[in-house]
């Protein structure tokens, strides 16, 4: 009887704690369905005439459907491209036992610990100078930052599959892309989607890089928009909610959707 | 694959170029263009330590490391007691368990940049209007002062990364067995000493992960910086990593702002192994 009570104290804790988590949602959609005047009558409480205007005005000032294709191109391109490096660099880095590979290895591991800001000016301008601010570079760029991780990871994982396996491959004729792409990339499956959630997220969400390299030719992100947006309606809540909340929607879609493999694949990205 | 096999370099190839171009190039460069007087073009001079000595004696890169750290104190520690706390509880065999992950992680998939506009419209209208109505003073004017938008920006950091660290927590803690739990029930330990003698040192991983990742994320926060406060009341919420940027793209002070830099990343590097090595050797102790 002891347990019981106490398990339900717990619980009743928790779901208290959820609910204060979800405020600012609440808050957030709440107050894009009300007109300007109802938002400074009544913050809090559910509108008096449930609106949609404000939505509707939103989606096309961010012109959500064009940043969300944008975003959605340079997110799945970019991701794609460094699980396929990433892993492909990892296996050449693991099946080489010499002190050169322990080297490019530790390098990569190293560049882990320079923060963007460190590298971002010149960059920037180097990129500038050569006409190359676009989006092709940033895609590029996303490999160049995102690749370190994921071969930390990959190379993790590959200890796991043994070499074996690569002989095998190569007395039954495969050469060595092959095995790489017939035998061990399926093999890293499970790790491909830790990679994979953990680059989507950061790609996705983020701002500054993509706000330095792209913009003003109709390539612009989610982000970006918003922000543009934002600075064009910061004293007009209600527009502004809307258009976060616009925003948003398709995280929680996919949230919903893909929540285990996005919970596994965080914690073994951060554990690893 | 030996050294001297093409497919070596071949599989290497994209990652090491992008690598070389994106980050090591660019940082040996920045560090160069740190002792010159740069302008984003070009060089006609070279300055030796001016840049560094002109950055020592300014105040408001100077206010900014420091704001910068004592938000990363803050920011840890809350982060981490309540990633702890709710991860304590959601490992319970309580029933709504897995709903209770799914809405504490929710707010770590959504960008810095948007939380941090969602957070200004509470703590400017909704906070106001709860002061209101219950009558506490102390709810008008959040972010208009230093004091408000720093605690504003720790509560947004708060919200947003208490679940992940609480993740991180739940991971170490189901790996904890529990043979040993019984075992310290059987002896009589209350749970209070099962958590300070079991628990605790069985999950010191994670501390040592958890703080990593805290720490690296606080002091390198940018989106939420810029779209919570932008640094005002008169750039003295701003971080350093903000200053970087304004000092670059908006001043256009490129070398003075690479010099920046280069603190700001032997101050990230440093901060990292050091943490790292102390942990390694705090768990082999244990």
């Amino acid at each position: 009887m002891f347990k019981n009570r106490r398990l339900l104290l717990l619980e009743i804790i928790g779901i208290l704690l959820a609910f204060v988590w979800l405020v600012p949602f609440y808050l957030m959609v709440v107050n894009a369905f009300k007109t300007k005047r109802d938002i400074f009558a009544d913050t809090l409480g559910l509108p008096e005439e449930w609106t949609w205007d404000n939505f509707v005005q939103a989606f096309v000032q961010l012109g959500f459907i064009k940043a969300f294709g944008n975003s959605l191109f340079i997110t799945a391109v970019s991701t794609i491209i460094i699980i396929i490096c990433s892993a492909m660099a990892a296996y050449a880095l693991s099946r080489n036992k010499s002190k050169l590979s322990t080297v490019i290895f530790f390098m990569f591991v190293a560049a882990m610990l320079i923060p963007f800001q460190a590298v971002m000016i010149p960059l920037v301008s180097q990129f500038g100078q050569l006409d190359m601010l676009n989006r092709s570079s940033l895609i590029f760029m996303y490999l160049g930052f995102g690749a370190s991780l994921s071969i930390f990871l990959y190379h993790g994982a590959l200890k796991g599959i043994p070499e074996s396996l690569d002989d095998a491959a190569k007395i039954d004729g495969c050469n060595k892309f092959q095995t790489f792409w017939y035998i061990i990339f399926p093999l890293l499956k499970p790790m491909s989607v830790t990679v994979g959630v953990l680059n989507v997220i950061w790609i996705w969400n983020d701002y500054l890089l993509p706000s330095l390299v792209i913009g003003g030719n109709g390539t612009e992100t989610i982000p970006l928009q918003l922000f543009f947006f934002f600075g064009q309606y910061t004293k007009q809540w209600h527009l502004a909610l809307a258009g976060l909340s616009i925003s948003i929607l398709p995280v929680i879609i996919g949230y919903f959707f893909a929540q285990k493999q996005i919970i596994k694949g965080i914690a073994d990205g951060a554990v690893k | 694959m030996k050294n001297r096999d093409l497919s070596f370099w071949l599989f290497l190839a994209p990652v090491l170029v992008a690598i070389l171009i994106v980050v090591i190039y660019p940082l040996l460069t920045g560090l160069y263009y740190s002792f010159t007087n740069w302008d984003g073009l070009r060089i006609s001079k070279f300055v030796g330590l001016d840049n560094y000595i002109k950055l020592f004696h300014d105040k408001e890169f100077g206010d900014a490391f420091w704001f910068t750290i004592k938000f990363s104190i803050a920011a840890i520690i809350v982060i981490n007691i309540i990633g702890l706390g709710l991860a304590l509880i959601v490992t319970q065999h309580i029933k709504t368990s897995s709903f209770l992950r799914t809405v504490f992680f929710m707010p770590n998939l959504i960008g810095g940049l948007i939380l941090g506009f969602i957070w200004q419209f509470i703590f400017t209208k909704a906070f106001a209007s709860i002061g209101e109505s219950i009558g506490i003073e102390g709810l008008q004017g959040w972010l208009s002062t230093t004091e408000t938008g720093f605690w504003g920006l720790v509560i947004l950091t708060s919200w947003q990364m208490a679940g992940y660290v609480m993740i991180i927590y739940i991971a170490y803690l189901q790996s904890v067995p529990e043979e040993l739990i019984e075992a310290s029930q059987i002896d009589g330990a209350n749970r209070f000493q099962r958590f300070r003698n079991i628990t605790v040192p069985m999950i010191a991983p994670a501390f040592t992960v958890s703080l990593f990742l805290t720490l690296s994320n606080s002091f390198k926060m940018y989106d939420q910086n810029l779209s919570l406060t932008n640094g005002g009341p008169f750039n003295s919420t701003q971080m350093v990593a903000m200053d970087i940027v304004k000092t670059a793209f908006t001043e256009n002070s490129m070398a003075y702002a690479q010099s920046k830099a280069m603190i700001f990343f032997v101050t990230v590097a440093a901060i990292s192994l050091l943490q790292v090595y102390y942990n390694k050797k705090k768990e082999v102790e244990l």
